[in-house]
């Protein structure tokens, strides 16, 4: 057989992820401390995980709606409205599988055949290939360091073509913990204002926000809401990346369409999860989300830490004002990220995610989760500074 | 009145009593100088009062016995109960004591090394002591969790080395 046939090319020819990649290295070796992990350390909240089992125990094993549970969508909407954006639960929500089902469905409804879409570099990534596989062509725009890696008009209006058809935005930001406050969103938006582009806001991050302010959707501001996808989910904040729950807002035209890819490829979001996804939101108004603050509050403290270990170690680490990653600049060791990564893995046992898997833009650099414990991340920031002894 | 950062010194050392002041300053963003004197503050003003560290006995040694012992008393005029509890937790079996609500009015968490040191403890010097009406005894026999803590090893870090 010749699979170089049977296969679709521009499928095929996508790589697998340099995450991936990196993860073969790792488990294949002992005592390593990882700060490669790009999931909370806290298992879900207990409550949450016994409403799942009580639902089972009721006998709730079958499909719900396409959209999904009926008082799901309107905490959803409610949720999203702490966010400042208003969706009605009847028509501009959809329940997905994980925010990255969100992705997908956003981009297949929105590309046609070579319409070209704006992905932040270096970003998450997952999002160059869903625009592959959904037939759209990437076009990364260059964050830096210098400005906390946020997007600005300056930055996008030169690689704006006929054929721009969307913009994705993702903030806080996965690999870079950047963040984007209302000062930067307005004037993005005022250029987009004027542009037939749309914006695939994945805020999977929303509540892991260390700026003192509430996270705001981009939805939010202006008129934005009518070109924006806005994705979320309950993987990050509530520490439930197992269960793959998600959900997608976005104006009834563009939900619509997303409703019915996920009517034909998913039929709905599982029913277990979506029960335990209804207790994290219900419990969540009761309690004022004090689950979802005693995380942030940890992850806080270890991001103070980590930032200030790196930084002693000879690493020029910007702020991370979001999410749960550091992403030190290697540059100074005449390492590429890579180098980096494997030597100190090698040397120290200290599991990082070379930059450069996030995309060109994230070379010189590498991704330090402190999705981990405290004790781990003290001694993996003493690892690092003995490592780095060789280069300061 | 405790500042946000006094809570939050409190909070980190009653996870972690041994982390250190260079620690507690940067994940604070205070100083060194300025963490050292809020935890000295805080233990003249007795709100930190001990750096403990929690222990699973049962794991040590099979001999220690605990008891948590409902007491009922008559409150005393001008007193209410505080004088009776002083008169309570002044016994070195005593290790914790509580003014309740509900049925009873004192819990009392009493250790001794056997069951009939601590029965005897309850029937000659408890339950005589002045204005004690009742005691119920209840012995542990088994803790699951302790202040937060599950004292079962619990499942190690499932998650995917990199992800």
């Amino acid at each position: 057989m010749d699979y170089g046939k049977l296969l679709c090319g521009r499928v095929a020819q996508v790589p697998p992820s340099g995450i991936r990649r990196f993860f073969d290295i790792v488990s294949e070796m002992r005592d390593v401390i990882s700060l490669g992990v790009g999931e909370p350390d806290f298992t879900t909240p207990w409550r949450y995980s016994d409403a799942a089992i009580y639902s089972l125990r009721q006998g709730h094993t079958h499909y719900t709606s396409n959209r999904g549970l009926k008082e799901l969508c309107r905490l959803a909407c409610k949720y999203e409205a702490r966010f400042g954006a208003g969706y009605d639960p009847a028509q501009e929500v959809l329940i997905t599988v994980g925010a990255s089902e969100g992705i997908d469905l956003a981009l297949r409804t929105l590309l046609e055949p070579g319409d070209e879409v704006l992905v932040p570099d270096p970003s998450y990534v997952s999002y160059m290939p869903c625009v592959t596989f959904a037939g759209g062509v990437c076009v990364p725009v260059p964050t830096r360091a210098e400005n906390g890696f946020v997007i600005t008009p300056e930055m996008i209006r030169p690689l704006i073509t006929p054929r721009t058809k969307a913009l994705i935005l993702p903030y806080p930001n996965n690999p870079t913990g950047g963040v984007m406050r209302r000062a930067d969103m307005e004037p993005l938006a005022d250029m987009l204002e004027e542009t037939g582009i749309a914006v695939i806001a994945d805020e999977i991050y929303a509540e892991l926000n260390y700026t003192g302010e509430k996270h705001l959707s981009f939805a939010a501001i202006g008129n934005m809401k009518e070109r924006t996808v806005t994705l979320n989910g309950f993987s990050k904040a509530f520490a439930m990346t197992g269960w793959r729950m998600g959900y997608a807002c976005a104006p009834k035209p563009i939900l619509d369409v997303m409703l019915r890819v996920h009517q034909y490829t998913i039929m709905c979001a599982p029913t277990l999860g979506q029960y335990a996804a209804l207790e994290a939101l219900k419990s969540g108004f009761e309690t004022d989300f004090a689950d979802v603050k005693r995380m942030v509050t940890q992850y806080d403290r270890r991001r103070r830490v980590i930032v200030d270990g790196l930084r002693r170690a000879g690493l020029p680490t910007h702020e991370p004002l979001g999410a749960f990653y550091a992403f030190p600049c290697v540059k100074g060791t005449g390492l590429s990220s890579n180098e980096f990564c494997l030597r100190l893995l090698e040397e120290q046992r200290v599991a990082c995610v070379p930059g450069d898997a996030f995309g060109q833009g994230g070379e010189g650099y590498v991704r330090c989760s402190y999705a981990s414990s405290m004790e781990n991340i003290r001694e993996a920031v003493r690892r690092i500074g003995i490592f780095m002894q060789k280069y300061r | 009145m405790l500042s946000q950062t006094d809570i939050s010194i409190l909070e980190i050392l009653s996870d972690d009593a041994r982390t250190p002041v260079s620690a507690l300053a940067v994940m604070t963003g205070l100083s060194e100088d300025e963490v050292k004197s809020a935890v000295e503050r805080l233990e003249r003003d007795r709100i930190l009062l001990k750096y403990p560290a929690m222990i699973n006995w049962d794991r040590v040694r099979d001999d220690r016995v605990q008891a948590l012992i409902e007491v009922r008393v008559t409150p005393q005029r001008d007193e209410g109960f505080d004088a009776i509890a002083a008169k309570i937790y002044n016994f070195e079996e005593v290790k914790s004591v509580y003014l309740m609500s509900g049925a009873y009015d004192l819990l009392v968490i009493v250790e001794g090394t056997n069951i009939k040191q601590l029965a005897l403890f309850v029937a000659e010097k408890l339950s005589t002591l002045e204005h004690v009406l009742s005691t119920a005894t209840h012995f542990v026999l088994k803790k699951y969790k302790q202040d937060g803590v599950i004292m079962e090893k619990v499942p190690g870090d499932d998650r995917l080395a990199v992800s």
